[in-house]
């Protein structure tokens, strides 16, 4: 009886945080419509410092003209989740999913966000988990993934963001999400694994616990992030 | 009056936050439009309205957390007095968008938008006022106005709304429907703003796949979908992480150094037949071939040990003389080029560089390269001649200041003493920083290159 349930898969490399919201909110129109399939978008931003709709701009730092000699954008979103920075070395993912095809659950959505990078990360022999009360993807007190939801009539945006080789320093101009905890990267955590097998073992897991039959990638160029000298 | 609920979210979820009242007590609201905001651990949900009609009650203020099921605001349905509430909301829509659904009045399209909209408003419109009296059930003033300025034919919109009424909604599909069927027939821009940066403009660097809707403003007309609706001149692909840092670097490098190449022929005879020598041998004895490379990473190495500001690099006005010598070494992969390095190579002799060659690149190839291994290079060396190259102009590897690319080694006839000979021949480029080393610095490092290589004479095995 159960459909055939597809999700498109881009890699759009490195974008604005402008202009991949501009995207965003295209698939997600398209997806209100029935237009596409649901879309997994990964991408890597520039420096910039993200406020959630209900975020408290006392976490903010620095003021935004530290924030600009610093070459860190500062944005205003309506994603849900408090201040966080987004940057090279970092991994996010805005999946466009149309929850009425899944489940009518904003909450277990998350918990399989979760999931999803937590079994992604065991690929690589981080053992992560869950923290109560505390959406997101921990080790070891450490968070290495935030998590941040917008849903408009169950067709989600925004997504998460997974600490890869994130130039942990960009924290210290906020405290991210609202919590006094310390924030982690992969490669803090001693993995060396390159960006095209992390993305390939989260698109792997986000098809796994979402239930897709398929996933077609578009642009899947995924390359490791070493320096090319 | 219709209640407006706290809706469940899910099934573990008992109550949820209401965030933020998206309208006004007394304003209008259509039906399924977002409503209210509220919040459930780090997601933010749009609610839309159940019905249409008046906001006449805030129950619940922003910024209260309650159970499910809780009443939190009271909507009057009723479209007859909301002319004057959906008034704003329907200017709010109008700036003309969505022109390219209007077959109507062709002529006056291509207008500044406030005139052709005041007297579409005046003009009388049979088809729509008769619909929306028959069998299309009532409709909200802001459905009338919107079929009016577009010139929406209601007989041909399918009303989704209770009853089969029309609602907004509806309207919106049908013009992203026609929108598109246009674009589709016509091939041509249409006037639309969204439409602006489609597709047949070269890719800009870094355009995503999706770049037509950057420029839509976020207005609720949902933008039509461009990029499926137009046969692609080209394709578009974002850049992978390595291809756009090759193409940071490449520039970068061009922009910071004063690029000039050299090249000397040089004769590879000797070497060649001792490769020929120890062949079987050397592939027995490690398992992988003896090739070109190692030697010339050896002279190249030597030689620098002569001219060590080959191996240097500028910080500001000052020279650093590294005292490692650390060889990149060029490595084309599937997609791109990695250049990892062998350290301290003036410790390795040829058998150890060989073995160096092999390892990094089988690495590189698998990805498996660690990344203090593609680090910490102070010259490089690129071996075009295994893509038979004859002689190539390389570029600099930053922060180096030189680097030297192998050519193909050919046999070809040469005079040696006044005799025709055949010899095996290459040519040894090297690209250098004009800024820090000077032709003759630059021609005398090479030639010393050369001279090892034509003179070798320690025995590999």
């Amino acid at each position: 009886m159960r459909e055939m349930r597809t999700c498109e898969f881009r890699d759009l490399g490195r974008a604005g945080y402008a202009e991949a919201l501009a995207i965003q909110k295209q698939l997600v129109e398209q997806r209100k419509q029935g237009l596409i399939p649901d879309q997994l978008l990964i991408v890597e931003h520039p420096h910039v410092i993200t406020l959630g709709r209900n975020g408290h701009r006392e976490n903010l730092l620095a003021s935004e003209e530290v924030l600009q000699r610093a070459g860190i954008e500062f944005y205003p979103s309506d994603r849900g989740g408090d201040i966080t920075y987004h940057g090279p070395g970092q991994i996010v993912g805005y999946p466009i999913l149309d929850l009425r095809e899944w489940k009518r659950d904003v909450v277990a959505y998350v918990r399989a966000v979760e999931l999803a990078i937590i079994d992604a990360l065991a690929d690589f022999d981080i053992h992560a988990g869950r923290l109560d009360g505390c959406t997101g993807v921990w080790v070891n007190g450490g968070k290495v993934a935030a998590i941040g939801v917008h849903i408009s009539r169950w067709v989600t945006s925004h997504g998460f963001a997974l600490n890869h080789t994130t130039d942990l320093n960009y924290f210290h101009y906020i405290v991210p999400c609202g919590l006094t905890k310390p924030v982690t990267s992969m490669e803090a955590l001693g993995s060396r694994a390159g960006r095209d097998e992390v993305v390939a073992a989260l698109v792997r897991q986000f098809a796994k616990h979402f239930q897709f039959e398929d996933y077609t990638g578009k642009n899947a160029c995924v390359t490791t992030m070493e320096t090319i000298s | 009056m219709t209640d407006v609920v706290m809706p469940q979210m899910g099934e573990s979820i008992v109550e949820g936050t209401l965030t933020k009242w998206l309208k006004k007590p007394g304003e209008h609201v259509e039906r399924d439009e977002p409503l209210f905001e509220i919040s459930t651990d780090k997601v933010d949900t749009e609610i839309p309205s159940p019905a249409a009609g008046v906001l006449k009650e805030v129950l619940v203020e922003e910024g209260k957390t309650v159970a499910i099921s809780t009443v939190v605001g009271r909507i009057e349905e009723g479209a007859g007095n909301g002319a004057s509430a959906s008034a704003p909301a329907a200017a709010k829509q109008a700036p003309a968008i969505q022109a390219p659904a209007a077959p109507a009045p062709p002529p006056k399209a291509p207008e500044p938008a406030p005139q052709p909209i005041a007297q579409a408003a005046q003009e009388p419109q049979p088809a729509a006022q008769a619909d929306g009296d028959s069998q299309t059930g009532a409709l909200s003033p802001l459905v009338r106005k919107i079929a009016r300025e577009y010139g929406i034919d209601l007989r041909q919109v399918k009303g989704t709304g209770g009853g089969g009424r029309i609602t907004k909604q509806d309207l919106e599909a049908y013009m992203s429907a026609q929108g598109a069927r246009t674009m589709a027939q016509a091939g041509a821009p249409a006037p639309s703003p969204s439409a602006a940066p489609a597709a047949p403009t070269p890719a800009p660097p870094g355009a995503a796949p999706a770049r037509p809707a950057a420029a839509a403003p976020a207005a609720s007309i949902p933008t039509t979908p461009m990029p499926r609706a137009e046969a692609p001149r080209a394709r578009v692909e974002a850049m992978s992480t390595m291809r756009a840092k090759i193409a940071e670097h490449m520039i970068l490098s061009k922009r910071t150094s004063a690029h000039v190449t050299t090249v000397h022929k040089t004769d590879m005879t000797k070497i060649a037949k001792m490769r020929e020598r120890h062949k079987t041998e050397f592939q027995q004895r490690y398992g992988y071939s003896l090739t070109y490379l190692p030697f010339v990473i050896a002279a190249a190495v030597e030689a620098i040990r002569a001219y060590p500001i080959v191996n240097a690099s500028i910080e500001g006005n000052n020279i650093i003389y590294h005292n490692e010598i650390n060889i990149g070494i060029a490595v084309a992969l599937e997609n791109g080029l990695i250049v990892p390095v062998i350290r301290n190579a003036d410790e390795k002799n040829v058998t150890g560089l060989q073995r160096s060659i092999v390892d990094l690149s089988t690495r590189a190839r698998s990805r498996q390269l660690k990344p203090d291994e593609v680090q910490g290079g102070t010259f490089s060396i690129t071996n075009f001649g295994s893509f038979g190259s004859v002689f190539a102009t390389p570029i600099i590897n930053q922060p180096q200041v030189a680097i030297l690319g192998v050519g193909s080694v050919e046999k070809i006839p040469v005079v040696v003493d006044d005799a025709i000979a055949i010899r095996s021949v290459a040519y040894l480029a090297l690209t250098f920083d004009h800024r820090l080393i000077d032709g003759a610095v630059a021609d005398q490092y090479t030639g010393k290159v050369k001279s090892i290589l034509e003179n070798w004479a320690e025995e590999v095995l």
